[in-house]
């Protein structure tokens, strides 16, 4: 048989849907790891760019940090991570939170740069009238420049994830959980069908992720802004 | 020795690299500069080959590498899987640029050589693609500093480079080589990236000379 048959066979082989180890479970647990770093990252980047958009502080360090962060290849931050870490921490952490820091310091730099670019491409003129009708600043920011920024805010977030997703899978290198598992483990016991049946599920993850990603941004961002970006 | 890695072994490597992650980069610019004119050139067809391309990128790597041999037919830790990988990604990111290169083009420019007598490909060629070299670089910088850093993931699935030196001294639990490793990748990055800006610049003396030193 050859190994398309037989990676079908495994994908479709119903012990591999089931219990804690099966496809679902490690899909969800994929998910989980994967939305907890982007919600910290978030979380850290998110205010951080919109207060660089706002105030044009640390421009330059919003600018070459995405750029700087490309350079460094993730798989060995990884792996500085877990030498560090792992003999300091006990439990299921010690596994987790060197792959999360890691995850969350690779997110950062698309959100940061994503907000801090949406924020300052925000349509000077409508900036300008909303200051002129006596907007606070903080009213500006939340008013004019969150929702003018966020097609840009929302492919930050995007790009970040696909590189959370990406990495995660990774991360099962040193003993992380989620659909990676069957990547390494495959290979550990030279069964391709289990490494290719687990590179299939983890590609249709990411883009169902991403997909979905797309039709919050389709959401959240307001009409007027879509069709002025829909006619450049 | 450095940090316990051979200079013969980590120059070995580097090499390695430098050939997985920059093969891919010439390909794919080449196969983008048709597509991204397609894109340009046929109205209809802008969206789907931008989304299509764009969507090559959402793949994780390492499920990458490990399904091409499913799709070529090739051996798992055969190279060529890895150079068709990071082509994929390469053209994923430079088609989009190469579009927006193009569509950056003055309509004045464009009317001026047609008066002149340019058919569309040799217009396309003399004056767009010229025109169209600094975003085009720009794409092809991106692309090639994000090659270097995905390249080393191939270390998990045995194929040697700089990575390598991530899973050795993973393995061994030693930091050294985890290090020289992540070290070699930056320089290789940064200057893959310098080198495109140098060619970028020769290739487009009008915007040197345009500001004065």
């Amino acid at each position: 048989m050859n190994t398309l048959a037989l990676t079908w066979e495994w994908l479709t082989d119903p012990a591999n849907w089931q219990g804690s180890g099966g496809i679902p479970a490690q899909a969800l647990e994929h998910l989980r790891l994967s939305f907890v770093a982007l919600l910290v990252a978030a979380a850290i980047a998110v205010p951080a760019g919109l207060w660089v958009g706002h105030t044009g502080r640390f421009r330059w360090l919003a600018i070459n940090l995405a750029g700087g962060f490309r350079a460094i290849p993730s798989l060995g931050v990884l792996f500085v991570a877990f030498l560090l870490l792992l003999p300091r921490l006990r439990g299921d952490l010690a596994f987790e939170l060197p792959a999360l820091i890691v995850l969350v310091l690779l997110a950062v730099p698309p959100i940061l740069s994503g907000t801090y670019a949406g924020v300052e491409a925000t349509d000077a003129a409508a900036r300008d009238a909303a200051r002129g009708v006596g907007m606070t600043g903080g009213q500006v920011l939340r008013q004019v420049e969150i929702p003018g920024a966020l097609p840009l805010i929302m492919s930050g977030l995007r790009s970040a994830m696909l590189q959370i997703i990406g990495t995660a899978t990774i991360a099962a290198v040193a003993g992380l959980g989620g659909l990676g598992r069957f990547l390494i483990d495959g290979q550990a016991s030279r069964q391709f069908e289990q490494m290719a049946g687990g590179a299939i599920a983890v590609a249709l993850l990411a883009l169902l992720v991403d997909q979905a990603l797309a039709l919050v941004q389709r959401l959240v961002v307001s009409p007027g802004l879509a069709h002025a970006a829909a006619a450049r | 020795m450095i940090l316990g890695v051979a200079w013969s072994t980590l120059g070995e490597l580097t090499l390695r690299h430098l050939y997985l992650a920059g093969l891919p980069l010439l390909v794919g610019l080449l196969l983008s500069l048709p597509l991204g004119w397609l894109a340009t050139r046929v109205r209809w067809l802008g969206p789907p080959i931008i989304a299509g391309t764009g969507l090559m990128y959402t793949i994780p790597s390492l499920a990458l590498f490990i399904l091409l041999p499913l799709v070529l037919g090739t051996r798992v830790l055969s190279d060529v899987n890895v150079l068709v990988a990071m082509t994929i990604y390469t053209v994923a990111l430079l088609t989009r640029s190469v579009a927006d290169g193009l569509g950056s083009v003055p309509g004045p420019v464009r009317q001026a050589a047609t008066a002149m007598g340019y058919g569309e490909l040799r217009r396309v060629g003399a004056v767009d693609l010229p025109l169209a070299i600094p975003v085009i670089a720009a794409g092809l910088r991106v692309a090639a500093v994000s090659n270097v850093s995905i390249v080393s993931i191939a270390a998990l699935i045995g194929v040697s480079q700089l990575g390598q030196l991530f899973t050795d001294g993973f393995n061994r639990n030693a930091m050294g080589p985890i290090l020289v490793g992540i070290l070699a990748c930056v320089v290789l990055a940064v200057a893959l990236d310098a080198a495109i800006a140098l060619v970028a610049r020769v290739l487009t003396p009008w915007l040197s000379r345009r500001t004065p030193a």
